[in-house]
């Protein structure tokens, strides 16, 4: 049977992807440029639909901190919000990681610091991919480039939120938040029963019937123990950057010159290539999908196959070059260009950048 | 013949039992501390209500943050001040069980008040146990919201100068003049007949959330001898003669029949 087809805003398809992937929970606040994620959703009444509740909260703070309640009791829950409501939910996060219970945001990134703009940006970067709260941690970061991705990638979340007990992020942009495309939309799932929580999150505070009493914490004063703690979750994510790296590669199998970039950027590096192929530049793109885990071994092989020199573009004044260049590291040029503030970089200007600074350089 | 330990242990002895709904660690609180009458209160209820199989509670962030070690319930700790947003979490999604926060009144109003009054202003069909010692124990007995005037702490070492620190919130009376509260009382814990008080008002409570009234809010005036810098015998006398007079005992608003 056909796919049911949509033309959708990028903040639209991921509301309707909630719906259609059983989430329990949303529960987030206005601001923009996403706020469509939650119009759309009281407008579509989930709980009729679905059973899935919205709530507006007082603020990102009480948002994320109903998740960590949410996801503590083994129901999906997720928020959506802009780089400054994902500044004040960084505290909850922390929380959320250290506890090890699973959920989804969506950053809809804007430009910073402070207020900033309401422009598109992908300054969040070393927010999103570092860890961003205290303590040491990581979220796992997936970057869509597409409406079709911003509906593909909520489902994906959760299931890499769920299997390592970890929140993950989708980090969008102002762009592919407010664009409209077609969307391809699956049939919908229902949510978990009580009984399939209990059985799939045997950790879950549920209440404790037939079993001992389950706690949800971040907290161990032991430092012994604690170490333990932080050694059993790094585990966790040197499993993750094993198994769960995601990357799509243009026109990489000739590249002599590799762009490596995300999201909005990757859109632009795609026509950045065509230019560049057209002048008998054999140029690629890389495009990370997971930018934690980051597609480091990637890089490196290609380095060290043929590749002469690699472009990192991005919305930002240079923050995923860091893992790039240790990626790359050392053995050939490798050099940041972006646009910030709310500007867009142009196809045309990335590749003036990559003769000048790299092919002549 | 005189009554050996043994004796007194048989069941047809029995007077009075632990309930099994608060574990066998040693409460981690000072001598004298209200917390562990609290805590056991709030189990009873539970146990006779029997509802251990569906109850969720939230720890805080202060003294209490261990209470999930101590109360032998689900438990979920929470950061600071934010267990009326966890306890929303939880509720709303899984509206059936029974879901209360522990709070202490740094926890619940001063970081958390935003948390707090919004949680009460949608009558959220929790039970909120507030423990107000007026005092930041765990840390150390610094100025807490709810500071006495002239009160001395750590951080108002010559007393609390309302000039400079603003006057002690009456965060209970506040949440009463909201819409989603249903039940908002302050008890104590200092005397055996205030001990009672408190467990009922508790079960009162809990009966309310389940009958889906909206936010039942308790307050516990307690005391903080190691905080007060006092005996806890002095600290109860100190608590009664001081505490008492701003925060008075008693119900501050009761459902309509």
């Amino acid at each position: 049977m056909e796919k049911e087809l949509r033309l959708m805003k990028g903040n639209e398809a991921i509301a309707e992807a909630a719906i259609r992937a059983g989430v329990d929970a949303y529960y987030g606040y206005p601001i923009t440029p996403q706020s469509e994620v939650m119009e759309y959703l009281t407008e579509q009444k989930p709980e009729d639909r679905s059973g899935m509740i919205v709530l507006q909260a007082e603020s990102e703070v009480a948002s994320i901190n109903m998740i960590y309640g949410a996801a503590g009791a083994g129901k999906r829950a997720m928020t959506s919000s802009s780089s400054p409501g994902i500044s004040l939910m960084q505290e909850g996060l922390s929380y959320i990681a250290g506890a090890e219970l699973p959920c989804v945001l969506l950053n809809v990134v804007r430009g910073g610091p402070g207020l900033g703009t309401i422009q598109p940006s992908q300054a969040d970067y070393f927010q999103s991919t570092k860890g961003g709260g205290h303590g040491d941690y990581h979220l796992i970061t997936l970057a869509p480039s597409s409406v079709q991705e911003m509906y593909d990638f909520l489902k994906i979340s959760f299931e890499l939120a769920e299997k390592y007990r970890n929140p993950a992020m989708i980090l969008s942009d102002g762009a592919i938040g407010q664009m409209m495309e077609k969307v391809e939309l699956d049939d919908p799932v229902s949510r978990r029963t009580e009984e399939e929580i209990i059985n799939d999150f045997p950790w879950a505070s549920t209440g404790k019937k037939n079993r001992e009493r389950n706690i949800i914490t971040s907290l161990e004063l032991d430092p012994a123990k604690q170490e333990q703690i932080n050694l059993n979750i790094q585990k966790k994510y040197r499993e993750i950057e094993e198994k769960e790296v995601r990357f799509e590669k243009v026109q990489c199998d000739d590249a002599d010159y590799l762009l490596v970039a995300y999201g909005t950027s990757a859109r632009l590096c795609q026509e950045t290539v065509k230019l560049a192929r057209d002048k008998g530049i054999k140029l690629g793109l890389l495009r990370p999908i997971t930018l934690y885990p980051f597609p480091s071994k990637e890089i490196a092989t290609m380095v060290n196959d043929r590749v002469k020199g690699v472009v990192a573009v991005e919305m930002s004044s240079g923050q995923m070059i860091e893992d790039v260049k240790l990626a790359v590291n050392g053995k050939v040029p490798a050099e940041h260009y972006g646009r910030f503030g709310g500007m867009i970089p142009s196809p045309e200007k990335i590749l003036e950048f990559l003769e000048n600074q790299i092919m002549g350089g | 013949m005189e009554e050996t330990k043994q004796d007194i242990k048989k069941p047809e002895n029995l007077v009075y039992k632990k309930t099994d709904l608060m574990t066998d660690k040693t409460l981690s609180y000072c001598p004298g501390c209200g917390h562990g009458v609290i805590h056991r209160m709030a189990m009873e209820v539970i146990e006779e209500m029997g509802l251990e199989e569906e109850t969720i509670g939230i720890a805080p962030v202060g003294c209490s943050v261990l209470a999930y070690e101590f109360m032998n319930v689900d438990m979920q700790q929470a950061a600071h001040g934010r267990a009326p947003a966890l306890a929303t979490g939880i509720k709303r999604v899984f509206p059936e069980k029974t879901v209360f926060t522990y709070q202490g009144d740094g926890d619940l109003a001063a970081i958390g008040t935003a948390e707090t009054i919004h949680a009460c202003n949608r009558g959220e069909n929790i039970t909120i146990i507030f423990v107000n010692n007026g005092i930041y124990g765990m840390t150390g007995g610094q100025m807490a919201p709810t500071t006495l005037e002239g009160m001395k702490s750590s951080t108002t070492p010559y007393g609390r100068d309302t000039k400079k620190m603003g006057h002690p919130l009456k965060m209970t009376e506040l949440v009463a003049t909201l819409p989603g509260t249903c039940y908002v009382t302050r008890q104590a814990v200092h005397k055996a007949a205030a001990v009672r008080k408190t467990k009922k008002a508790i079960k009162k409570a809990i009966e309310y959330q389940k009958a889906e009234k909206g936010t039942s809010f308790i307050e516990v005036v307690s005391n903080c001898s190691s905080g007060w810098k006092m005996t806890p015998v002095q600290a109860n006398k100190w608590m009664e003669e001081n505490m008492f007079p701003f925060y008075p005992l008693g119900d501050i608003k009761k459902p309509e029949k």
